[in-house]
Parts: C-alpha cells; sequence; structure tokens
C-alpha cells in the first residue's frame, strides 16, 4: 500500500470503542482529499481478529499487534510497538481518539517519532494538499487551527462526539496484517482495571447531560436528576460549586478544570453559569437552562430558559419526557 | 526523596479570551496570571511526598520574566528551590520544544520523580508529561487522582471512561495531575511560607545552560497559525407566556422534541 493515512484504533475488552469508527470517518475523508489510502493500526489481546471490522469504516488495511500482554493500555508498552508500526507504514498523517488513553499515547508517541501534534481536535481539513486542524483552546473559550513545518509528521487527536460517522458499509472487511513488533520490558504495569458495567454513559461521551449545580442544595436532591437523567437515556454531571461541597464525585465536574464536554444536550439545572462552567459546556449543541433567578448568567448562553424552583420544576419535567417517550415508542 | 514539579503559568480561568491583531495570539495586557491549577494540584502532591520522605521539592517552569512570581507562590507553598528556563528561542517552538527543555532541567536535578499537570488551562496541549517521559525514557503514569509512594515505587489510581485504572511505576517516573480542586485541595501559601519563598534559591537558565540545542526545541513543528471565536451563541428563548410550572414542562419538552430535535 502506497501513502496512507493511518488511524489508531482503540480496542478494549474485546471491542473497538465506537470512537474509533469517528476517527475512521475523519480519516477517510482527509484520505480522499489526499488522494491516498486510509490503514489502521489496532492493539490489544484478540484484536487480530476483529480488526477486518474496522473495513466498515472504509479503513483499507489494518496492522494489528495482537499480544496477551498487551490487553491493557499502557503508553510505556504500546507507544514503542504504535511508532514502530508507523514507522513502517510511512504515513502522511495520523489520527487517534482524543480519549483518556488516546491523549495520553498521542503526547509520548509524537516525542518518539518526533511529530507535530495537536490534541482534541474538532475539524481536519486538506488546502492545497496540506492539512489543517481545530481545536478548541482555554477550554473551547476560543478556538485555533494548527498547521504543520514541512517534513513534521502531523498527528492528530480527534475528540469523542464531535466527528460525523460514516453509515457503515456492512459487508466490506479490511485486509488484515498481523505484526509482532518487539515489545518491551516496562518499569510501569496495570494493577488492575475497574469497569463500570451500570451502563452508565461517559460525560465525555454523552449525547444528553443533566448537571446540577449549587442550587441543587444537597446530595440527596441528585436522585431527582438521575431520574430525569434515566428517562432521557442521559449521564449526571455537576458544577465545581457541587463537586466541592462533596455532593458529587470530582469525575462528574464539567469545566476548565473538569470534563469539556459537548453533547447534543446539556441541561444545566441550579447552575449560575460562571465562566469556567461555560467553557466546559459551551459547545453543547443545545443548552437548557433551569433557574430560579432570571439574571443568572447561564441565561445568556441557553437555547431555552425556564425561570422557576428546580424544586418544582425538574420532576414535572422528567413526567413531561415519559409521556412524550411512551407516545413515541 | 527528590521531587521536580513542572509548573506553567497561565492566565486566570476567569479570564475572559480576545484575539490580539495577529489573528493567532490572544491579548494578554489585561490577563491576571496564575499557577495553572492542574499545576498546583502536583506541587500539593509533591509537598506531600517530602512530608513522608523528606527530601526536596524543585519547581522548573519554562517562560519569561513575569513566571518568577508562580514559581514563588509554589515556594510560599513549601517548595524549596525553583528553576526558570528564559531563552528567547523557545518563542518560536512547540510543546515537544518545551519538552525537550523542561526534560534537560530535570536531568540536571535527577529527582526521583517528576510531577506535573495533565493539561495547561490555557491551550489546553495535555502534552509535555508524557514528552518529558519519552524524553527521558522515564515510565509515566497519567492522570493521577490519588497517588501513593513508598519511596521505591509510585501508584496511582486513573479515571478513563466508563472505569478506572490502577497503575504502578517503579522510580524514577513521570505522574501526570488530573482530578479537581476537591480531590487535591492545593494548599494556600502562609504568610511566614510567603516571607521564605522570598529567599529561596531561584535560578534563571537559558537553553545552552541546560546544553540544549536551540535549533532543536526552538523549532516549531506544529504552529497554531490563526485563531477563531467559537460562534456565538446568542441567548434563546425564555419559555414563559404566561405559562404555570407545568405549563412550562409541557413546553420546553414540545421545544426539544419539535424544534431542537435532541429528544
Ligand atoms: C481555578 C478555578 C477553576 C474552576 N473550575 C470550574 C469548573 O471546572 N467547573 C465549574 O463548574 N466551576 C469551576 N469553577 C468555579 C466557578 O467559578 C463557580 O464558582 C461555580 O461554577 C459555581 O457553581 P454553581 O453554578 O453550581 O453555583 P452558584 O454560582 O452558587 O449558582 C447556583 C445557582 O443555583 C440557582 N438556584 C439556587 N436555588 C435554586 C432553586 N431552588 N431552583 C432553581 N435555581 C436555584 C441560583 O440562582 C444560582 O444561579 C472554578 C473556579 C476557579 C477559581
Ligand atoms: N512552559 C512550561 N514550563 C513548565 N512546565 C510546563 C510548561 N508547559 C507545560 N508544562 C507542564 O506540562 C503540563 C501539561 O501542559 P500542556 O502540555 O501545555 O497542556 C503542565 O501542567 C505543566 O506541568
Amino acid at each position: 500500500m502506497g501513502k496512507c493515512v493511518c488511524i489508531i484504533a482503540e480496542f478494549r475488552h474485546g471491542a473497538f470503542r465506537r470512537v474509533s469508527y469517528e476517527v475512521a470517518s475523519e480519516g477517510k475523508r482527509l484520505a480522499d482529499a489526499l488522494g491516498v489510502g486510509l490503514c489502521a493500526v489496532a492493539v490489544g489481546s484478540g484484536v487480530a481478529d476483529k480488526a477486518a471490522e474496522l473495513g466498515r469504516y472504509a479503513v483499507d488495511k489494518v496492522f494489528a499487534v495482537d499480544d496477551p500482554s498487551l490487553e491493557n493500555y499502557l503508553a510505556e508498552a504500546y507507544v514503542p510497538v504504535i511508532a514502530s508500526v508507523l514507522e513502517g507504514c510511512d504515513p502522511v498523517a495520523v489520527l487517534l481518539p482524543a480519549s483518556v488513553d488516546g491523549k495520553d499515547l498521542a503526547a509520548r508517541l509524537s516525542a518518539r517519532l518526533k511529530a507535530g501534534l495537536a490534541q482534541d481536535c474538532t475539524q481536519t481539513v486538506c488546502e492545497g494538499g496540506k492539512i489543517k486542524a481545530k481545536r478548541p483552546i482555554f477550554a473551547g473559550k476560543c478556538y485555533g487551527w494548527c498547521e504543520w513545518a514541512d517534513g513534521a509528521l502531523p498527528i492528530i487527536s480527534c475528540r469523542p462526539n464531535v466527528m460525523d460517522c460514516l453509515a457503515p458499509l456492512e459487508d466490506k472487511k479490511a485486509e488484515v496484517e498481523k505484526v509482532q513488533p518487539a515489545l518491551v520490558q516496562a518499569r510501569s504495569c496495570v494493577k488492575s482495571m475497574e469497569l463500570d458495567t451500570s451502563g452508565k454513559v461517559e460525560l465525555t461521551e454523552a449525547e444528553i447531560i443533566v448537571s446540577g449545580g449549587r442550587g441543587m442544595k444537597g446530595p440527596e436532591n441528585y436522585t431527582m436528576l438521575e431520574d430525569l437523567a434515566k428517562v432521557l437515556g442521559a449521564a449526571v454531571g455537576a458544577s465545581r460549586a457541587a463537586v466541592d461541597s462533596g455532593w458529587r464525585p470530582h469525575a462528574d465536574q464539567v469545566g476548565q478544570t473538569g470534563k469539556v464536554v459537548n453533547p447534543n444536550l446539556y441541561v444545566a439545572v441550579g447552575i449560575s453559569g460562571a465562566i469556567q462552567h461555560l467553557a466546559g459546556m459551551g459547545s453543547s449543541k443545545f443548552i437548557v437552562a433551569i433557574n430560579k433567578d432570571p439574571e443568572a448568567p447561564i441565561f445568556s448562553k441557553a437555547d431555552y430558559g425556564v425561570v422557576e424552583d428546580l424544586f418544582n420544576f425538574v420532576p414535572l419535567l422528567t413526567e413531561e419526557v415519559k409521556k412524550l417517550k411512551s407516545s413515541c415508542s | 526523596m527528590n521531587v521536580a514539579v513542572l509548573l506553567k503559568q497561565t492566565p486566570d480561568t476567569e479570564s475572559v479570551i480576545r484575539i490580539a491583531s495577529d489573528g493567532k495570539s490572544v491579548v494578554t495586557d489585561d490577563l491576571k496570571w496564575v499557577v495553572n491549577p492542574y499545576d498546583e494540584f502536583a506541587v500539593e502532591a509533591a509537598l506531600r511526598l517530602k512530608e513522608k520522605h523528606g527530601g526536596s521539592v524543585t519547581v522548573i517552569s519554562c517562560g519569561p520574566q513575569r513566571v518568577v512570581e508562580s514559581i514563588r507562590t509554589a515556594l510560599a507553598m513549601g517548595a524549596d528551590t525553583g528553576v526558570l528556563i528564559d531563552d528567547p528561542a523557545l518563542e518560536g517552538s512547540d510543546s515537544l520544544g518545551v519538552a525537550m527543555a523542561l526534560a534537560a532541567a530535570v536531568k540536571e536535578i535527577n529527582p526521583d520523580v517528576v510531577l506535573c499537570g495533565s493539561r495547561a488551562v490555557d491551550y489546553d496541549m495535555a502534552q509535555r508529561g508524557p514528552m518529558v517521559a519519552e524524553l527521558l525514557g522515564w515510565p509515566h503514569l497519567a492522570m493521577a487522582v490519588s497517588m501513593e509512594s513508598d519511596g521505591k515505587t509510585v501508584t496511582i489510581d486513573r479515571p478513563i471512561e466508563g472505569g478506572k485504572v490502577v497503575l504502578e511505576s517503579s522510580l524514577p517516573a513521570v505522574v501526570t495531575f488530573g482530578g479537581s480542586h476537591a480531590v487535591w485541595n492545593p494548599r494556600y501559601a502562609s504568610l511566614p511560607g510567603i516571607m521564605k519563598a522570598k529567599k529561596k534559591p531561584l535560578a534563571v537558565k537559558k537553553l545552552a545552560d541546560l546544553g540544549v540545542d536551540g535549533s532543536q526545541a526552538g523549532t516549531a513543528r506544529v504552529t497554531m497559525t490563526s485563531l477563531e471565536m467559537p460562534v456565538a451563541r446568542a441567548a434563546g428563548k425564555v419559555i414563559d407566556g404566561g405559562l404555570d410550572t407545568a405549563g412550562k414542562a409541557t413546553e420546553l419538552v414540545r421545544a426539544l422534541h419539535e424544534e431542537a430535535k435532541v429528544i
């Protein structure tokens, strides 16, 4: 295979994560614009048997590194292996998920390859044969376009949930080449991994988020938000005030020093809309604000605002959504 | 146990960001500069290591002279010494260039562990910790929301999508910090701490002092060539129309279903 755009697919516990398909789709658009093929590197235990599936998202060829010792992501072990595959396939650009592991991998990999890295990109384009990538800075208060120096390899991590996924090509299979680069003796290791099997949606990958702030008044009241989230199929987030008060786990914090999210719908309940919070959720497609203070800054960003006491309003909202869902099904 | 903390000075998170007339940088005149919050978490964690194992904490930062103030903040929190790498050659550099300079400074100090933020809240590059680790050939454990060390190994909790992993490494290693204020609760500088910090050693170095080739570290493989503001969000509509609470709930669900088509 000649010149190619290469993606790094994320494989965890026997399956590719959805964001890998988004990355493949963006990779395909870029590869077409550049007039080159699309290949992939996939690392993991048991990945070789699944690798052909990436063909559904337009990947022509997958280099599969399948080894039981590579079951869980570990930077020290994955980076040399992936670097050696990339050196072999000599891509014009590398795209990978801006997931927790992907961003980590991208940073270390680009130091190893002396490449230029743009993290968390929301868009890539090709202008006159040159690649450009757009990424949020200051947690989304501004955006920057990145360009690469001649001869520098672009490594682009792609923010989950932003780039359009291609409609899967149901019967297309990618060519799979098993490769076995030398494994390194790592000094670090994964001691344990716990996955939440409750089906809870991850904030950074959620389509809908219901988020509660100081207005919730206490941890016990979040059951009300969880009820709403359940009928909406949403994840539950929080403001820093709620996290600092110990009402919610830190992993739920949305904002400049928490998670930067981009759902289709963000429902801010009892959140005033401080600049650090707005930075983290400002790129949501639709924003709903529920607050009893009509002057709350969140209303200046909300597509739909409701000035009400949340304790009266949220249960009624949940009931209305239930009605809608039952009439639709 | 000797600890090095990589610290970046960033604009306060309260800052309103405006694009400068060159179209590719932000207006810095009216910005208030602070220690990157994630680096404050790293300083806090470093001080806890020192409290447990003894040793010293060195703060290393790349940047212009104004960064001295932020290094002093860390010294006032309890760090022992500071190193500022201030070299005009770095102005045209990228994350990897800065990482080269930082890695060289770390080598000189030869610490047991390097702690840094998972990302700086200015350009959100999220790169330099793992890059420094790679350049040093050390393991790195990223996005710690807890850290333990017995002096020979370091163990962290790392949240991932839908779960968490526990990572361990022998020392020396690099650890980057995630989490939030609620997790690390970084200490404030005390008044005596601030007084003491003024007398603590703070060295200013050039790339040449660290044996770093300015043409390598000062070269950018990737640059930000233009900035743009996000699409302005106009305030939408407040659902009112004289409706009662239940009426507003009905109207909101209708709007989300029929107009926005998101539910
Ligand atoms: C370095 C730094 C980093 C930060 N990072 C973040 C971050 O990542 N994320 C973040 O969220 N914040 C962050 N902050 C904090 C931020 O500045 C605000 O303090 C915080 O977002 C406020 O949270 P809140 O909106 O829940 O609380 P408040 O500002 O207190 O707002 C509570 C709101 O609830 C409303 N309310 C009260 N009762 C009711 C009721 N019964 N019904 C309806 N509405 C009601 C009130 O009208 C009010 O608008 C950061 C701050 C700093 C200094
Ligand atoms: N100029 C710098 N000087 C010292 N440390 C830095 C510098 N830039 C980044 N770092 C460290 O690297 C981390 C990640 O930064 P970044 O890659 O810019 O998001 C920061 O939290 C700091 O710990």
